[in-house]
């Protein structure tokens, strides 16, 4: 029997990649490897002031000195950074004025994944800032934000544009110091996004930029900074999916967030990389660092994540909850399968008075995965009446994957409420029969199972998202009951 | 529509059912009563497809169709229905979302397209108002927190949403308060129809008062010991098991 049901997961979970295709897009690139010339190279082709090189400069000597995390649950393969290009940017300047200027290629890579960078997405109030591998392609309904005084561009561009903001608050969350891929990041990030968002001004369309690696053998590097002034609100989602390839591919984002009074930010991420194959071979390694910080009274940021891809996967949004009466929440689904790894979670650093912060993480794991939760909750001495809640639930399907919880609690403040639930449980055998005899069949019990176990953190996404996340949930764990 | 043969099926290398006859014409109600651990759910959790256990003899045709080479779903689909004696727990899937599924899946087996929204909501209200269900069971996610009586009543509403050919009914009567045992009883005989046939394994003659039987069979040791019409439930109620034991034990 128990072997059947194997057989069975073995056969839903063994769903392959849906997305795995090459875009072929002339890439211009600089030469594999990382030294100071290779730093100062990016720099000067972006043709940074002076201040960013010496930003990435110092974040490159630092990293020399560094060596790689070594966390328990993650079997890392050896990664060689000098076998990475560094730089690598569409040879089509990004000066279009509509969609028809867009490579026809790059239209059908979005496509595939049925994300349409197209009229319909725009008319539906989405404004969307593709970025393909590192320099932005298209961005739109920039003068439509631009009237409400907000900012929503690449990064290079806000370099270029806002460098008084840029000196200001990048890196003031996640200094170059804080890791090993931190580091990496500010020393050879090459695009991403930013934006900011002026006092009392709520942004009046989900902000959102679809993330794509596509060059060979490219790193990819990330950088997104989300400033939200006093009063003021905006909901900002990250997507994306990767060709299917051989060779690993490396990939150490780092987003920051800071609010002032008042302020709220929603951070949503659909994840979809290509996580190998049934063999584990190949898959992107997804080493992300995600920060923000509510310094302004009464303020919240609140991170929701449905991470499906990757074959590793290491990342830990944070909040630190500076302003007094400032709330973080952390909303998560990890579903593993295969050979994928994940060990994500979140950090929550009390510091004010009557902060509050909120986990809800959903584990999901099938075939050979092994899936960890790792969070932690500080309260600091002068945070009186900090509150946590923490509800880590796993699910596994069939016996040969792993599920881990890692609660960290570091409380200094004997004011605080800290709790904290953690379930496991098995999809159960009894509860698929019973859908069985409704007329489902087992695959979709299965994707209807695991869609209403992890419904409370889908229910943060939104609206179009939530379609998307659960179409992707279902495609991850298809194959995996027969 | 059902025709048993001599169904020998175990679990765990242990023989439940040993030999089990049994007909069932279109239309007819047939009651199965028996001491605790006779096997009255393990026939319908056979009869159903619940690979737990191993069928080791005999045969099933439902419908002329060789029920025990279909899926369970399949089985569902070709109209077999069982309301359990523990219906399961399905956290964070809503009612709606279960039920829309699975009419959309026996619509999808019969070759015809899924049901419009509007039309699915009105199907819902109109079972709803058929057996008598509150409207907060079916805007809740499957029968979590449910209560004994409102899982029960929630199957039959199921098996209204689903129109089977054939139902079983697993000591639905179980945990139901008076009301509404007559509500659910109310319910399956509006269902009733000279095509659709009805099992229903109890352990109480007070259900057949509303549910009145073609034919009372005694299930003893996995094997129909006696079969006669409505009255034997009533002696039952009056001499128990004891005499039937007796009759058999050797
Ligand atoms: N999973 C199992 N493992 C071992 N034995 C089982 C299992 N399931 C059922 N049995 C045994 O099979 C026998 C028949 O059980 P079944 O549930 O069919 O009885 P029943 O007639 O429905 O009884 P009740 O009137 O109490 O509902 C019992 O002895 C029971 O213990
Ligand atoms: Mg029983």
């Amino acid at each position: 029997m128990a072997e059947d049901q194997n057989k069975i997961l073995d056969e839903v979970t063994g769903g392959e990649y849906k997305y795995g295709f090459y875009t072929d897009i002339d890439m211009d690139t600089i030469p594999k490897g990382l030294n100071e010339e290779v730093v100062r190279m990016i720099s000067a082709i972006k043709k940074e002031p002076e201040f960013m090189l010496e930003f990435r400069l110092k974040a490159f000597r630092h990293w020399q000195t560094m060596t790689a995390p070594n966390w328990a649950h993650l079997n890392i393969p050896e990664i060689d950074f000098q076998d990475i290009i560094y730089y690598a940017a569409p040879k089509k300047k990004p000066e279009l004025e509509s969609m028809d200027e867009v490579d026809p290629e790059l239209r059908a890579t979005f496509d595939k994944l049925g994300i349409p960078l197209d009229e319909q997405k725009i008319l539906s109030g989405v404004a969307v800032d593709a970025v393909i591998d590192s320099v932005s392609v298209k961005t739109t309904f920039k003068e439509t934000l631009a009237e409400k005084g907000i900012i929503f561009c690449s990064i290079s561009e806000a370099i270029q544009e806002f460098p008084d903001l840029i000196k200001k608050y990048l890196g003031s969350v996640v200094p170059h110091g804080d890791n090993f891929f931190a580091a990496l990041n500010s020393a050879v990030f090459t695009d991403g996004s930013f934006v900011y968002i002026p006092k009392g001004v709520r942004c009046p369309m989900e902000l959102s930029t679809y993330f794509r690696i596509n060059a060979m053998n490219t790193g990819q590097f990330e950088r997104t900074l989300i400033v939200a002034d006093d009063d003021s609100y905006v909901s900002y989602l990250e997507g994306c999916t990767a060709p299917q390839r051989d060779e690993n591919q490396l990939h150490a984002a780092i987003v920051e967030i800071v609010t002032h009074d008042r302020a709220e930010v929603k951070y949503s991420t659909v994840q979809n990389w290509y996580p190998g194959d049934k063999e584990g071979k190949g898959g992107i390694y997804n080493f992300v660092t995600k920060r923000a910080i509510c310094k302004g009274d009464y303020s919240k940021v609140s991170w929701t994540q449905v991470e499906t891809g990757s074959a590793i996967t290491w990342k830990y949004p944070s909040c630190i909850l500076q302003g007094h009466h400032s709330v973080g929440e952390f909303y998560s689904v990890a579903v593993t399968n295969n050979y994928q790894q994940a060990d994500t979670g979140t950090k929550m650093i009390h510091l004010g008075k009557n902060t509050r912060s909120l986990i809800v993480s959903k584990g999901v794991s099938a075939g050979k995965s092994q899936n960890s939760y790792r969070g932690l909750v500080k309260v600091s001495k002068r945070a009186e009446n900090a509150r946590n809640f923490s509800q880590c639930d796993s699910l596994l399907l069939g016996d040969k994957c792993g599920a881990h919880t890692f609660p960290y609690l570091e409380i200094a403040n004997n004011t605080a409420k800290v709790e904290h639930e953690a379930t496991t449980s098995k999809i159960g055998e009894d509860q698929i029969f019973y859908c069985n005899q409704r007329g489902l069949s087992t695959e979709d019990a299965v994707g209807l199972i695991v869609n209403g176990y992890v419904k409370e953190v889908i229910n943060q996404l939104p609206m179009e998202f939530a379609v998307e996340a659960q179409k992707l949930l279902q495609i991850s764990l298809e194959g995996s009951v027969g | 529509m059902l025709v048993i043969k001599d169904l020998h099926a175990k679990i765990e290398d242990k023989e439940i059912l040993r030999g089990i006859n049994l007909e069932i014409k279109p239309g007819e109600v047939h009651a199965i009563m028996g001491p605790n651990g006779a096997g009255k759910s393990t026939l319908s959790s056979v009869l159903t497809g619940n690979e737990k256990f191993e069928v080791v003899d005999g045969s099933v045709t439902f419908n002329g169709k060789d029920l025990l080479d279909l899926s369970p779903e399949d089985r569902a689909r070709e109209g077999m229905f069982l309301s359990f004696q523990y219906p399961i727990e399905i956290p964070g899937v809503s009612m709606v979302n279960f039920m829309r599924t699975a009419v959309n899946e026996h619509r999808k087996y019969r070759g015809e397209d899924p049901i419009s929204a509007s039309d699915f909501l009105k199907l819902m209200r109109d079972k709803k108002k058929l057996v008598d269900i509150d409207s907060n069971l079916t805007n809740r996610s499957v029968n979590e927190g449910f209560s004994g009586g409102e899982k029960k009543k929630n199957e039959i509403f199921q098996m209204a949403m689903l129109e089977p050919k054939l139902a079983i009914l697993d000591e639905t009567d179980s945990g139901l308060d008076i009301d509404a045992l007559r509500v659910v009883a109310n319910g399956v005989n509006k269902l009733k129809s000279p095509e659709r046939s009805t099992i229903v394994i109890t352990h109480y003659q007070r259900l057949l008062d509303y549910i009145v039987p073609d034919y009372v069979h005694v299930l003893y040791k996995g094997r129909i010991v006696k079969s006669a019409g409505k009255e034997l439930a009533l002696e039952l109620e009056e001499k128990g098991y004891d005499w039937i034991k007796k009759e058999f034990e050797d």
